[in-house]
């Protein structure tokens, strides 16, 4: 055995462990010092009025209520209408449309609207609806949430079909299932765990989601769970108060951006483990 | 494979007795002189590409009707495809084409009229890997029942158990009908396959390597299954392993790049093969 080569491998190892380990502490250390600021900032904040009261005028006492409840009701249609029609067209890609043309532009469109700055799917929707209902409104709000989680469910939704196995397929087919059987009773039954994740990251992706809201569902200083009026939510709420000089306004900011994240924390959290005990 | 059904005394023997001009004309579909059961399958030069590339050559060929024909030969001789064109599960994949005729009773599967799914549910197959639905073992023997019958849940237990028995798994799986059925070990998923395959009631069973991902005991199962199920139906099975197709096939058919060279009963092929190639093959000298 040469064992200057041996040597010279085992700082080479040794090299590159280092630095793996460092870039992961790097990366690790801002995540912890976000955590820890807010937390340090927005825990003390946090209380029953919180999630009784809605969003106060300056100097006065509140809470995020309205905010919340508008976050919820936005995310929800923004999933209610993109999550199907998401799982539906990465369907197609990977059951019927797999390598034809049409398949293949659809995909490259996809991977752009992934990609695209969610204010200009603000814009769009703002240019599409709100110009032409003539104003703000939960509707719009929940519409361009919805663009922001389709191309999320699509690209999942197709990834996690294509980890099923096509034995998988010819064992249903080769029992005399129809195509849309076979989909719909066996691929979807394998891939279920992976398909939900999606759309939990998918709403973990819209929940903090401010451009896009700026300019389609606004904002509301009351209580509304009506959608075609102007919506309060989370993130524009942060936005403005965070921007505000006065300390309640500030304080509710805080709370609102610890209450955010945790949330969308604990949404990756469950996503991920719960894919995990699915394997 | 490294040695032949048969111990190299005897190699000697049959290389005195195997004639070299009595290879299988291609002409018409190959016929064993003895074989008195009737045919199940026929086949009738069928030609087959994977894109460009063509797999199957001419092909003829009698599936006698409940008897275990077997097919053997090196990887990548076609003898996988052949059996894949019988229920036409190749269709799965757009680039891959038959052509020629595959008579199932008389009435030519490869016929655009032909309703896939029917042919399907009459032509049962089991892969090389076990492929258990991610669902009960209850549920996975149900699942290609319930898509061409109604029956009461008192019936579809009643069948459920039916083809467990049949696969020779229902002392083992009766206490778990409900557990999920890739929790079964490897040998008990690939005869739960089995069970799915024969509940629908098929009239042929083609097994595509069916024991080759399995430990010796459980491929003692499966052929000892076989045996048994060859008195209700027609089985094709395609075999890396001559031992397992001397052990469990009637008949036997020899294939080499994509072309049928030899097909006889079993006894005939493995003792006194009529082609060169065949006794090559099955004596160790290539595959």
């Amino acid at each position: 055995m040469n064992s200057s080569l041996y040597l010279r491998r085992r700082l080479i190892n040794a090299f590159n462990l280092t630095v793996s380990v460092l870039t992961t502490l790097f990366g690790l250390f801002w995540l912890g010092w976000l955590l820890w600021t807010l937390f340090s900032n927005g825990l003390q904040w946090i209380n029953l009025d919180l999630f009784t009261q809605s969003t106060p005028p300056p100097g006065e006492a509140g809470g995020l209520a309205n905010a919340i409840v508008g976050s919820l009701m936005l995310t929800g249609l923004g999933v209610l209408i993109g999550a199907p029609a998401g799982v539906l067209a990465g369907t197609f890609l990977c059951e019927f449309g797999r390598s034809s043309r049409f398949a293949s532009v659809v995909r490259f469109v996809n991977d752009i609207l992934l990609s695209a700055p969610s204010i200009i799917i603000g814009v769009f929707i703002y240019g599409v609806v709100v110009v032409s209902t003539g104003h703000f409104s939960g509707w719009a709000g929940g519409l361009a949430l919805a663009l922001i989680v389709l191309p999320v469910v699509v690209r999942t939704t197709e990834d996690m079909l294509h980890l099923v196995p096509d034995q998988m397929r010819e064992a249903a087919a080769a029992l005399g299932a129809p195509q849309w059987k076979v989909v719909s009773a066996i691929v979807y039954r394998a891939a279920a765990r992976g398909i939900a994740t999606g759309i939990l990251l998918g709403i973990a992706r819209i929940s903090g989601e401010t451009a896009p809201l700026l300019f389609t569902a606004l904002n509301n200083q009351f209580w509304t769970t009506d959608m075609s009026q102007p919506m309060s939510n989370l993130p524009v709420v942060i936005f403005q108060f965070a921007m505000s000089p006065y300390d309640d306004w500030q304080h509710l900011a805080w709370a609102g951006s610890l209450l955010i994240t945790v949330t969308i924390l604990l949404l990756n959290i469950i996503a991920r483990i719960w894919l995990r005990e699915g394997k | 494979m490294k040695a032949g059904p048969l111990d190299s005394g005897t190699t000697g023997q049959y290389q005195m007795s195997a004639p070299d001009s009595v290879a299988a004309s291609a002409s018409e579909p190959v016929s064993v002189d003895t074989m008195l059961d009737s045919s199940k399958i026929t086949v009738r030069d069928l030609n087959f590409h994977y894109g460009k590339f063509h797999a199957l050559k001419d092909i003829n060929i009698r599936i006698p009707e409940k008897k275990v024909t077997a097919f053997i030969g090196p990887s990548g001789c076609g003898k996988s495809t052949l059996l894949r064109t019988m229920n036409r599960i190749y269709e799965l994949y757009p680039d891959q084409r038959a052509s020629g005729e595959i008579l199932l009773d008389g009435c030519n599967v490869l016929d655009r009229k032909q309703d896939l799914n029917l042919l399907r549910a009459k032509v049962g197959m089991v892969f090389q890997k076990p492929t258990p639905f991610p669902m009960s073992v209850f549920d996975n023997v149900a699942f290609g029942v319930k898509l061409y019958e109604r029956l009461s849940r008192v019936d579809m237990e009643e069948r459920v158990e039916w083809a467990l028995r049949k696969a020779a798994l229902w002392d083992e799986v009766k206490d778990k009908l409900h557990q999920g059925g890739t929790r079964l070990s490897g040998g008990q998923q690939q005869r739960l396959c089995i069970a799915r395959g024969i509940a629908v009631k098929p009239e042929v069973l083609l097994l595509d390597e069916p024991a080759s991902a399995l430990d010796p005991i459980s491929t003692l199962k499966i052929e000892e299954l076989i045996n048994e199920l060859k008195d209700d139906y027609t089985i094709v099975i395609v075999t890396h392993n001559m031992q397992q197709a001397s052990r469990v096939s009637d008949y036997t058919a020899f294939m080499y790049l994509g072309e049928l060279v030899e097909f006889d009963d079993t006894t005939t092929i493995f003792t006194a093969p009529a082609n060169k190639q065949t006794e090559d093959y099955i004596t160790g000298r290539y595959g």
